[in-house]
């Protein structure tokens, strides 16, 4: 076996990537709409941190047995339980929101199931306690990246051409309509945990569209007469490579978390192993499509002679 | 490229050590913590509440006292639309949680009723055409003004919401905590903060109101008199400071809290002690800079909390809208005050209900689980690279782990909070790292197959590879620099740690690779790469 592996890549792939644009566009279109109706239709699974629930203190004769708790609360029909130790070791705080309407009487029916599965709990009046994500912080979260947003647009622009920094733009969209609709089909808890994992998808994105659109530059400098598909394909195939290696390397690193990080991590690295899938899809076949039908100016900048020893043989 | 500049090496031995150094408390016991020796770092990372707990606060609004403030506004406007209406009237006061006023002419009290119906209370949320206030007419003359309690009870759910977002400003400002600030009940609201948060801290960040203004002194009162209760009408008596113990001063504030525009600490020129200086917004500026100039060679009284905290002389008009404080501050006390002036003032006071401490949100078993998962993901990178690069492979696995340590000692150093989530971000964080090592290395390997010798290849690949990783990088920097500045509570705490990370890991993935290759290249001199 040769190693170092790398060398088991071939140095040159034959991709046609624009060939399967159309067929992409179609996929794209379809999942869009699929998380868009899924949003409508049944929402996201919004968790005690945006909602709000009950919160009840126990005691306990000895030391509250908080693990058992937490495992209980969620069979006694308590959602998104959390189970804290408060104060003194023989009593905890247990937070946890529940369906329909009447929210006494259904953290009434909680607290009893939990009378009969702990004898000798004793229960303090349950009282409502509001969401940890507030109005203000979603504000001003949304209005955080929304600036960020214009300003990564700008920089790009600056840095390529508008036409770039639109297509990136459009295409962390895409990433992040996606990743919501999966949120809301398989009704994981939407969380605080939710938003960061969001964020982490659309870090990810970024740096992906922002390598995919450098090495197109260069090679826009470099053929200045071969048409922009043949460079777009040619650019995509030269970073092949990296692209395989990469995404291999994050999601090899968030395998362990997903399959043995428990259930605590599992919805938080399921989205954001999705996320690498979706950002390194979105910008073969939305970003740069994007760029395809819109066109980009060239022959503005003088040739940089990068590769001299090759690119006379290749430059048609 | 194969000549490393020397203060390259410099700067990685540097960094390399500055990274042992500030996480390696966090592995210590912390026995041996406290016996290192006084110029060693001390601080551990500070993990967030769902791995190890922390204090927990209860406060309650008072919302009662919210009331008497509005009863007290509203008897104020009450006089001042009957003066304007030029009705003479008596007895104008609170009772019973009422304002209740005897109209002295009997002929004028419908004029009088209608008067304050045009203009006191406010439109009443929820009810078209309704106002928050109800006026009636009653025998003797009287008029009893009352607030609707539909309205007293959304104004209090107001104040709870105001008050949340007062303390989440406030916190914010003492770094990236990660606090859990929840309302609890009806008036309610809990704050729970990770780790060694000092408790007495967190409250004397969020128990104090901190309702700022300026007021006129006024010199003629007869401060004896006013103490012993005869206050001269629209003055009131406030406590004071070590030069006199009460003063009375003009009700009408000149310019309140809500017209700064920042507050910070520093020192006086003059003295060196401690003191807050501020900046008003244009209206407070041109109020404040009017009422100086009308007012040269008085004092006026800088009132926090309903204490005059000085009262310094008008020497100049102060148009400029710059000033500061000098009162009996500590430094501590001078910084304090500026956070709560930045972080604006209570709509409310707070009374503290109960102080607890709470244990981790999450169980052992589920740390235990993700720690050992989160582990051999990172195990998982190495293996990896260095199967893919070999050679290369070790030397991008050696800058991971330098940049581990970096984000580490950084996040201890700063007191960052890290959360299960942020962990779990980190990781990905490292793969993006990894992601400029490859991007170097495949570039690396196209040069060297365009026929490119091993010395030539490494030089344009790092070059070339450099543009795209600085791109890629300063997109992810402005959009962390954004979030920081902009966002609040979580996103501060997530954009923190993410600014760490592309600092951190585009140093090492470019400067420690380029400088271990280098030894490398000058010790085996290799007439081909490994990686080709």
């Amino acid at each position: 076996m040769p190693w170092p592996l790398i060398r088991l890549l071939p140095r040159e792939f034959h991709v046609d990537f624009v060939r399967g644009a159309p067929v992409a566009a179609i996929i794209s279109a379809v999942l869009i709409a699929g998380s868009i109706g899924s949003f409508v239709v049944q929402g996201l699974n919004f968790g005690i941190d945006f909602v709000g629930g009950t919160a009840i203190e126990v005691r306990t004769k000895g030391p509250v047995p908080l693990g058992e708790l937490r495992a209980a609360v969620p069979a006694a029909g308590g959602h998104d339980a959390q189970v804290q130790g408060f104060g003194r070791p023989d009593t905890a705080i247990v937070r946890f929101r529940t369906e329909g309407a009447d929210t006494f009487k259904a953290a009434d029916a909680v607290k009893q199931k939990l009378a009969v599965r702990f004898p000798g709990m004793e229960f303090k009046p349950p009282v409502v306690v509001g969401p940890k994500v507030s109005g203000e912080l979603m504000t001003s979260g949304f209005m955080a990246l929304g600036i960020a947003m214009a300003l990564m647009l700008a920089y790009i622009w600056f840095r390529f051409q508008l036409q770039f920094g639109l297509g990136a733009v459009v295409a962390v969209f895409h990433d992040v309509i996606l990743t919501l609709g999966l949120l809301s089909l398989t009704q994981i808890e939407f969380s605080m945990t939710s938003i960061a994992a969001l964020l982490t998808v659309i870090g990810y994105s970024m740096n992906e569209k922002v390598i995919t659109f450098d090495r197109l530059r260069e090679n826009l400098r470099k053929y200045k007469t071969t048409p922009l598909r043949d460079v777009i394909n040619k650019s995509e195939n030269e970073r092949l490579s990296r692209t395989l290696i990469t995404g291999s390397t994050a999601i090899l690193a968030l395998s362990g978390a997903l399959f043995l990080g428990g259930p605590v991590l599992f919805p938080l690295v399921s989205t954001m192993v999705f996320g690498v899938l979706i950002g390194t899809y979105s910008s073969i076949y939305v970003a740069l499509p994007i760029i395809l039908l819109w066109g980009v100016k060239r022959n503005d900048e003088p040739a940089e002679p990068l590769k001299p020893a090759t690119s006379s043989v290749q430059r048609p | 490229m194969i000549k490393v500049a020397r203060w390259k090496i410099v700067l990685v031995v540097l960094a390399t050590l500055y990274g042992i150094f500030f996480t390696l408390p966090n592995v210590l016991p912390a026995s041996a913590r406290d016996s290192l020796p006084a110029f060693m770092p001390r601080q551990v990372l500070n993990l967030g509440l769902d791995l190890q707990g922390g204090s927990y606060l209860l406060y309650e609004v008072d919302t009662q006292a919210l009331r008497a403030e509005r009863l007290t506004n509203l008897t104020e406007d009450a006089r001042t639309e009957l003066r304007n209406a030029e009705i003479q009237f008596s007895g104008l006061g609170v009772v019973n949680g009422e304002v209740v006023v005897r109209i002295t002419d009997p002929a004028q009290v419908d004029a009088a009723a209608r008067a304050l119906r045009k203009t006191l209370g406010a439109p009443l949320a929820g009810a078209a055409g309704g106002r928050d206030v109800t006026i009636s007419v009653e025998g003797d003359q009287r008029i009893r003004i009352a607030f609707v309690s539909q309205a007293l009870q959304a104004q209090a759910a107001k104040s709870v919401d105001q008050s949340i977002e007062v303390i989440r400003r406030r916190i914010d400002e003492l770094g990236t905590k990660e606090p859990d600030i929840r309302r609890q009940g009806a008036n309610r609201i809990s704050i729970a903060a990770p780790g060694e948060s000092d408790p007495k801290k967190l409250q004397a960040i969020v128990g104090q109101t901190a309702k700022l203004t300026f007021q006129m002194v006024d010199e003629t009162a007869d401060l004896a008199a006013a103490q012993s209760g005869r206050v001269p009408p629209g003055t009131m008596l406030v406590p004071g400071d070590d030069l006199a113990p009460f003063y009375v001063v003009k009700r009408r504030a000149l310019v309140t809290g809500e017209m700064l525009t920042d507050a910070g600490s520093a020192f006086d020129q003059q003295t060196g002690r401690p003191v807050v200086t501020f900046r008003f917004n244009g209206v407070g500026a041109k109020k404040f800079g009017e009422a100086t100039s009308a007012n040269v060679g008085k004092r006026f009284a800088i009132v926090l909390d309903n204490k005059v905290i000085s009262a310094p002389t008008i020497i100049n008009p102060i148009t400029g809208g710059n000033g500061q404080i000098t009162g009996n501050f500590t430094t501590e006390s001078a910084n304090n005050l500026a956070i709560l002036l930045r972080a604006g003032a209570l709509p409310a006071p707070l009374t503290i209900q109960e102080q607890q401490t709470v244990s981790a949100e999450l169980g052992a078993d589920a740390i235990r689980a993700g720690a050992i998962s989160l582990v051999i993901g990172g195990i998982a990178i190495i293996i990896f690279i260095v199967l893919a690069y070999g050679l290369f492979g070790v030397f991008a696995a050696l800058a991971l782990i330098v940049n581990v340590l970096l984000i580490l000692g950084i996040m201890s150093m700063t007191q960052a909070t890290l959360t299960f989530p942020g962990i779990a971000g980190l990781i990905l964080t490292l793969a993006v790292a990894v992601d400029a090592n490859v991007l170097i290395y495949e570039r690396v390997r196209d040069e060297a197959h365009a026929g490119r010798t091993p010395i030539m290849a490494l030089e344009h690949g790092y070059s070339r590879a450099l543009v795209s990783i600085l791109d890629a990088n300063i997109t992810s920097a402005i959009s962390a620099v954004i979030m920081f500045q902009f966002g609040s509570g979580p996103i501060r705490g997530f954009a923190w740690t993410l600014l760490i990370g592309v600092v951190t890991s585009v140093f090492t993935a470019v400067v420690i690779t380029q400088v271990l290759i280098g030894w490398w290249f000058r010790a085996a001199k290799p007439k081909a790469l490994p990686i080709e």
